[in-house]
């Protein structure tokens, strides 16, 4: 794999986590202040730093095939978790992620809570949620960066894909002063969620020993193959979403879809 | 201490694992039954971990799915 497709993969999905963060510190910071908001990103940002510096190294020591059976599985895994709550959500069963109404609930606690100084922090509220926020958004794109990487023996492809999307989105972001509600998220994450589990399935099964019919050519073929299953059960489940919910109007009322609370992913 | 130590442990539980155990489960089982087969056997399983993967997101789905209305 040459280094386009590797920077383009790790940039739309640092985008998509990019943008989760921005708008957790964009409702802060407006509501707030900056100062504290700004030492919450920056704190987070050297943490995350370090697990980088620490992690990215440390994991090229491992044999090849030992790290692709590890990461492999981690990804596939991942990935799959993601597209789960993308399908879900496309088709209709899980309310889809909303940086408006995700901005507004943020705003409304910011403006609640009590301004109390800490540890040389003037609002320790401001620096808490910021920090939060950006490093547990920021721990899945060190996750993606350091497993896509070192997997392709470029950790700075890798690096770089990360971090121009992580400047797109905060030059956008501060730029027109509000969550990036119109970026298709659902669409980004299901994309992103098909690029994990083929590259997660791809490596973990070469780790596991296998070699793959025309060797890294089988990616381009696996890529379609879970990107095709993928729409196909989302088209089942909206047809079955569709013949339940004809059922229901001659029976008992709906129950209420999915609820916005699973996981950190998504 | 402890505490810290549950709730560290819940959080990547939460990042690598997700809501469906199950589906890591079964991705776990596949890469060591494709080992076995590669390793052992001396069959080239390739196709073995996608169709797993893929066995197991729709298991995941119907089970997230069932008895709900959209």
């Amino acid at each position: 794999m040459t280094a386009l497709p590797l920077v383009l993969t790790v940039f739309v999905a640092c985008a998509v986590e990019a943008v989760e963060a921005l708008t957790i510190v964009l409702a802060v910071g407006l509501t707030r202040q900056w100062r504290s908001t700004f030492q919450g990103l920056a704190a987070a940002l050297v943490v995350l730093a370090a697990v980088v510096a620490v992690l990215g190294p440390t994991i090229t020591l491992l044999p090849l095939t030992a790290l692709r059976l590890v990461v492999g599985a981690l990804l596939a895994i991942f990935g799959l978790q993601w597209l789960r709550k993308a399908i879900l959500r496309a088709a209709g069963y899980k309310a889809l992620h909303d940086e408006a109404s995700a901005y507004l609930r943020e705003v409304a606690a910011a403006k609640s809570a009590p301004v109390s100084a800490r540890r040389g922090v003037s609002d320790w509220y401001a620096f808490t949620l910021s920090f939060k926020g950006v490093l547990l958004e920021g721990l899945e794109v060190v996750f993606i960066v350091i497993t896509f990487g070192d997997n392709q023996h470029d950790l700075a492809a890798a690096v770089v894909g990360a971090a121009l999307a992580v400047v797109v989105v905060a030059v956008t972001g501060f730029v027109v002063r509000a969550p990036l509600s119109r970026v298709p998220e659902n669409a980004l994450k299901f994309a992103v969620g098909i690029m994990l589990t083929s590259f997660g399935t791809f490596w973990g099964a070469e780790g596991a020993g296998v070699t793959w019919p025309g060797g890294d050519a089988a990616l381009l073929g696996l890529i379609p193959v879970v990107a095709v299953v993928s729409l196909g059960y989302t088209a089942w489940l909206r047809r079955r979403g569709r013949s339940a919910a004809g059922a229901d109007r001659s029976g008992p009322p709906a129950r209420a879809p999915l609820s916005e609370t699973e996981g950190v992913t998504g | 201490m402890l505490r810290s130590l549950k709730s560290f442990g819940a959080f990547w539980y939460d990042f690598v694992i997700g809501d469906d155990w199950h589906v890591a489960a079964v991705i776990v089982v596949a890469l060591a039954v494709t080992a076995l087969l590669v390793h052992v056997a001396g069959v080239n399983a390739w196709w073995l971990l996608p169709l797993c993967a893929f066995a197991a997101l729709g298991w995941s789905l119907v089970r997230a799915t069932a008895g709900k209305s959209r």
